[in-house]
């Protein structure tokens, strides 16, 4: 089911196998590949090992079989928690990974800036993480991986934690994000909704061990409307995908 | 009278319901709308138990203790007179706290210095953190009583001994709180900087100090406390030198000065409260901003 890896391709994961030390087999014969342009995510049951699969694509984690082609240098990486640093207000934490890359002083104030305005937190330059809300946090940490304008976005189930409404807010944010900066995005979320609505493609993972069982390429134009959650064509996808989860759960 | 007794049925109230409904009420009881009443919740409860102590005072004094007796502990208005408002015998234990001071600061900074740099190579390197480890707590179960001759025996009984049983003394709870602190940031913090390839140096100055501040903070408080314990323990026991605050409840024990006795047992607990509220103004002042001690 998986796409061939193309040699070409800004992320691409070949024959991606990963067993634990404990013997847990968490990822099996992973392959598909991520272009600039295209926002590609992999939805699954719980622990299939799908944030495994970031973490090896990242280079946190290696894997036990199979190999990764992507320019590390500057990937962006969002976690499951936005992962602020207490002691630094909004703008030092945005400021962080362009300090870490030795970055002049002048220009990541400006890229910083210029990311925080992108992500709609003007004016709260100067909060501590402890006043923000949890979108809030989010979008900062969404800031932060922005100002190294990453090639690769690699997003892990970020939304998962704050309430309904802002997961819309930011998934639309997100997908203008996207559209603006053409990177190649690979998100892990599980739920369809977010995942249909934002992606180029959608693939469903089975449960450990994790294996991709399905592939959906998703038609519809950017940029995407919020009504669009309500569109009969985005309900059978939607149904579609749902039913080769379950599928794969047993 | 009526507005009197309306603010202390109040406070009890406010009291009752902080016991009944335990601590996670607590917060509103304090936040209450009127600042009038929380100000008379905080202070009126010690007030009147201080009214009580000093009563219970007179009593034991006058009542329980006959004249001939009486030197064991003398009424309240006799240790203010004698001990407080008599200039040569107040600046005397001035004198005595000045000096203690000095030997309590001295060592808590050399007890910082050491203790900030063991628990930083114990962060950077587990076998470190394993070497070390036992010896620290071997070292913080020796009851300082029994350290004192070995320490006169290899110092003397100068300065230099009181400063080493402050160090000794105040040494662990600045390692552990300090290593905890160090080895309190996040995982994905951790993950955050490797990622964009930060060093040892960049990840302990941005990340795993600043992370720990809270922590060491709390190590200082304490230890700042016991330093200054261990300047008066030290001085007691030595002795000699410098007249320190210890040496001056020696002697007033032995003159049987029990007025200056308990003035300067008052001006050391004086001591130890204001050396433990100026580390939690600083604090405040450095980490206040940011830390969110019901977690963030």
């Amino acid at each position: 089911m998986s796409a061939g890896p193309t040699t070409q391709a800004t992320l691409s994961f070949d024959g991606i196998g990963m067993t634990f030390p404990d013997g847990t087999e968490a990822l099996r014969d992973i392959g598909f590949a991520v272009d600039r342009g295209e926002f590609v995510t992999v939805v699954g049951p719980s622990g299939c090992g799908k944030s495994t699969l970031l973490k090896i694509a990242s280079g946190l984690l290696e894997p036990t079989a199979g190999t990764v082609s992507v320019d590390r240098e500057r990937i962006g990486y969002v976690f499951q928690d936005a992962t602020l640093l207490h002691w630094r207000t909004v703008m030092g934490n945005v400021e962080l990974f362009a300090e870490l890359h030795a970055i002049s002083k002048a220009d990541r104030r400006t890229l910083a800036q210029n990311a925080i305005d992108l992500v709609g937190l003007t004016g709260f330059e100067d909060h501590y993480p402890k006043s923000l809300s949890g979108g809030m946090k989010m979008r900062a940490s969404l800031a932060r991986t922005l100002t190294l304008s990453p090639p690769v976005f690699l997003f892990d189930e970020p939304f998962g934690a704050v309430d309904e409404i802002t997961r819309e807010h930011l998934n639309e944010e997100t997908q203008q994000l996207f559209q603006r900066e053409g990177f190649a995005g690979l998100f892990i979320t599980h739920s369809i909704g977010e995942a249909v609505f934002m992606s180029t493609k959608v693939l469903v993972m089975s449960a450990r061990p994790g294996r991709i069982v399905a592939e959906f390429d998703v038609p519809f134009d950017y940029p995407r409307h919020p009504d669009l959650r309500f569109d009969p064509d985005f309900a059978k996808l939607s149904g579609e995908v749902s039913r080769e989860l379950r599928g794969s759960h047993s | 009278m009526t507005t009197t007794n309306e603010t202390t049925d109040e406070t009890t109230e406010a009291y009752r319901r902080t016991v009944s409904f335990g601590l996670d009420d607590a917060p509103h009881v304090i936040q209450g709308p009127s600042r009038t009443r929380s100000l008379a919740a905080n202070v009126l409860p010690p007030l009147v138990l201080g009214i009580l102590l000093i009563g219970g005072w007179y009593l034991i004094s006058y009542v329980m203790l006959d004249e001939s007796r009486r030197f064991l502990l003398e009424p309240p208005h006799a240790v203010l007179q004698v001990g407080f408002l008599d200039w040569d015998n107040f600046s005397e234990i001035l004198q005595g706290l000045w000096s203690s001071t000095k030997v309590a600061l001295t060592g808590l900074v050399i007890a910082i210095l050491i203790g900030f740099s063991l628990a930083i190579l114990m962060s950077q390197s587990k076998l470190f953190e394993r070497a070390i480890f036992p010896y620290m707590v071997t070292l913080q179960a020796i009851p300082i009583l029994a350290i004192v001759p070995l320490i006169s025996f290899w110092w003397g009984t100068g300065q230099r001994s009181r400063v080493v049983v402050c160090i000794i003394i105040s040494l662990f709870p600045i390692i552990v709180n300090t290593l905890f602190g160090l080895q309190s940031a996040e995982r994905g913090m951790h993950d955050l900087f490797t990622l964009h390839g930060a060093g040892r140096g960049t990840r302990l100055r941005k990340l795993m100090f600043p992370a720990a501040l809270p922590a060491i903070f709390a190590g200082l408080r304490i230890s700042a406390g016991l330093s200054v314990i261990g300047a008066i323990v030290g001085d007691f026991f030595f002795g000699r030198g410098d007249i320190g605050i210890g040496q001056l409840l020696r002697r007033y024990a032995n003159q049987l000065d029990g007025e200056q006795l308990l003035a300067a047992v008052m001006m050391s607990s004086v001591l130890g409260v204001t050396v433990f509220q100026l580390f939690g103004w600083i604090q405040n002042r450095a980490i206040g901003k940011w830390y969110d001690p019901a977690g963030v």
